[in-house]
């Protein structure tokens, strides 16, 4: 037998796979990277340690090193957001983000912290912050830069020529913008518009505090997060499932306020 | 070098596809039926042939059942107007052992999960808001899990509901029977406050 070796830890719950009668597996972004451990019981109403291992409560855990999976032991949580149990589109926001980060972010890759307080700092935006949105955009690009994916956005990627205020273009493939005149003849490119390229180049270099003032014209929005959203799906070479499921959410939200049936609904006989 | 026979190892594969069975139960299951003997391992290849072919998902609340309508539905004694919306058929059986509900359910099969693109149309949504439209229905009580996922779907379901005027409410949330106050979680302990009753 190999000695039981316990350590401590904090961590953020990303996922949860329910596993046996009553255990979860749980994958973990801690400090030191990502990883899986199982939480035995946490399925029963009874368990001491359910509610700490909410998923994406920020916890601190005792945990024991197992053969195949570590073993948490205790669990205590410093810091749950509510905010994603009473909104429905902050939840998902969350989720989004924490599915790029179980694509992106490899297993007990230690980076010093930087993924583990990006994505605390994105859930402290969802909770507190009027506009969700904009912090998932700055989460998406700090993320893509922390993987080595940053787009670049300064200059051309094809001819490396300064990029102009102007309509240029962006290249998924090519991973950043191209001047007008690289971009005008390249194939499997989109027109970005100036209001765009600058949001995009902001929020890549700014700190999440220093973007909290930021204000965003919804048309603008929606351009940049479509942008980004290609790229990353060229970059996991597959599509984001979040992201799927944000885009019929928020058709239904809208449907739902407007007092129209949802997608879920079925065709109602007029009375 | 296994030294397993195929039609042994063959069940091993099929019992360690089971949730919770790891490869170890699964040969030791298998083991076990080596030595129990025919009669038992027939009766068990006679229970798991009928499993699909004598059941039926329920028409009106989709839940699992050897007739459509199941019992429940076609209970006449049952309060039609009460309906209770769990997660799974297994949620159903709790439910119905504590004796205390007398309506009938809706089974979701699932909670909304958007990290694996569950949504309303993965869910038995539909048919929920098709005997909500039908006008008997008076109250719905969600009953899904106390988790993120669990909200999440019951939030959707009350924005769902909401045009048709009928009374939605969450199962009370709080604290474990047996349980110790020191060891709540916060946000537990915070449910249980703010969902006290009267004395
Ligand atoms: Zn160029
Ligand atoms: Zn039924």
């Amino acid at each position: 037998m190999p000695q039981e070796r316990l350590y401590r830890t904090e961590a953020i719950v990303l996922r949860q796979t329910d596993f046996g009668e009553a255990d979860r597996i749980l994958s973990l972004l801690t400090p030191r990277g990502k990883f899986s451990a199982i939480a035995k019981g946490v399925r029963r109403p009874t368990s001491r340690k359910a509610g700490h291992l909410e998923l994406f409560a920020r916890t601190n855990l005792l945990v024991a090193r197992g053969r195949n999976l570590d073993i948490i032991t205790q669990a205590e949580a410093s810091e749950a957001f509510e905010s994603l149990k009473t909104d429905l589109l902050r939840f998902t926001y969350a989720c989004y983000a924490a599915e790029l980060i179980e694509r992106l972010a490899q297993e007990e890759e230690d980076d010093g912290g930087a993924l583990f307080e990006l994505l605390l700092g994105l859930l402290r935006w969802l909770e507190r912050e009027r506009d969700p949105a904009v912090g998932l955009r700055h989460f998406e690009l700090r993320l893509l830069d922390g993987a080595g994916y940053a787009p670049q956005l300064f200059t051309c990627v094809s001819c490396a020529k300064a990029i102009t205020e102007q309509v240029n273009y962006f290249s998924a493939e090519q991973g950043g913008l191209l001047c007008t005149e690289c971009g005008a003849s390249a194939a499997g490119v989109r027109a970005v518009s100036v209001n765009a390229q600058k949001v995009l180049r902001y929020l890549q270099k700014r700190e999440v505090v220093e973007v909290r003032a930021l204000w965003l014209a919804p048309a603008t929005h929606a351009e940049v997060e479509s942008v980004l959203l290609d790229y990353i799906e060229h970059v996991l070479e597959r599509e984001v499932k979040s992201a799927t499921f944000l885009r019929r959410l928020r058709l239904d939200l809208q449907r739902l306020a407007a007092g129209e049936q949802s997608s879920a609904s079925v065709e109602r006989p007029k009375t | 070098m296994s030294a397993t026979p195929k039609s042994v190892q063959r069940l091993i594969d099929a019992l360690g596809r089971l949730p919770g069975v790891g490869p170890k139960t699964a040969s030791r299951l298998t083991y076990y039926l080596l030595r129990a003997g025919a009669a038992e391992t027939e009766a068990l290849a006679e229970a798991l042939s009928q499993l699909h072919k004598s059941t039926v998902l329920c028409s009106v609340c989709c839940n699992i059942s050897e007739q459509d309508p199941c019992e429940v539905c076609s209970d006449a004694a049952r309060d039609h107007e009460t309906l209770c919306v769990v997660e799974a058929p297994l949620d159903v059986l709790a439910i119905e052992q504590t004796g205390q509900f007398k309506g009938l359910y809706h089974v979701l099969h699932g909670h909304i999960s958007p990290m694996e693109r569950v949504g309303p149309d993965e869910l038995r949504m539909r048919e929920l808001v098709r005997r909500v439209e039908g006008g008997q229905v008076r109250e719905v009580i969600v009953a899904t899990n106390p988790t993120l996922e669990g909200d999440a779907t019951a939030m959707y379901l009350s924005r769902l509901l909401e045009p048709y005027g009928v009374l939605i409410s969450r199962l009370a949330l709080g604290l474990p029977r047996g349980g110790d106050l020191e060891y709540a979680d916060r946000v537990t302990l915070a449910e249980a406050l703010s969902g006290r009753r009267k004395l």
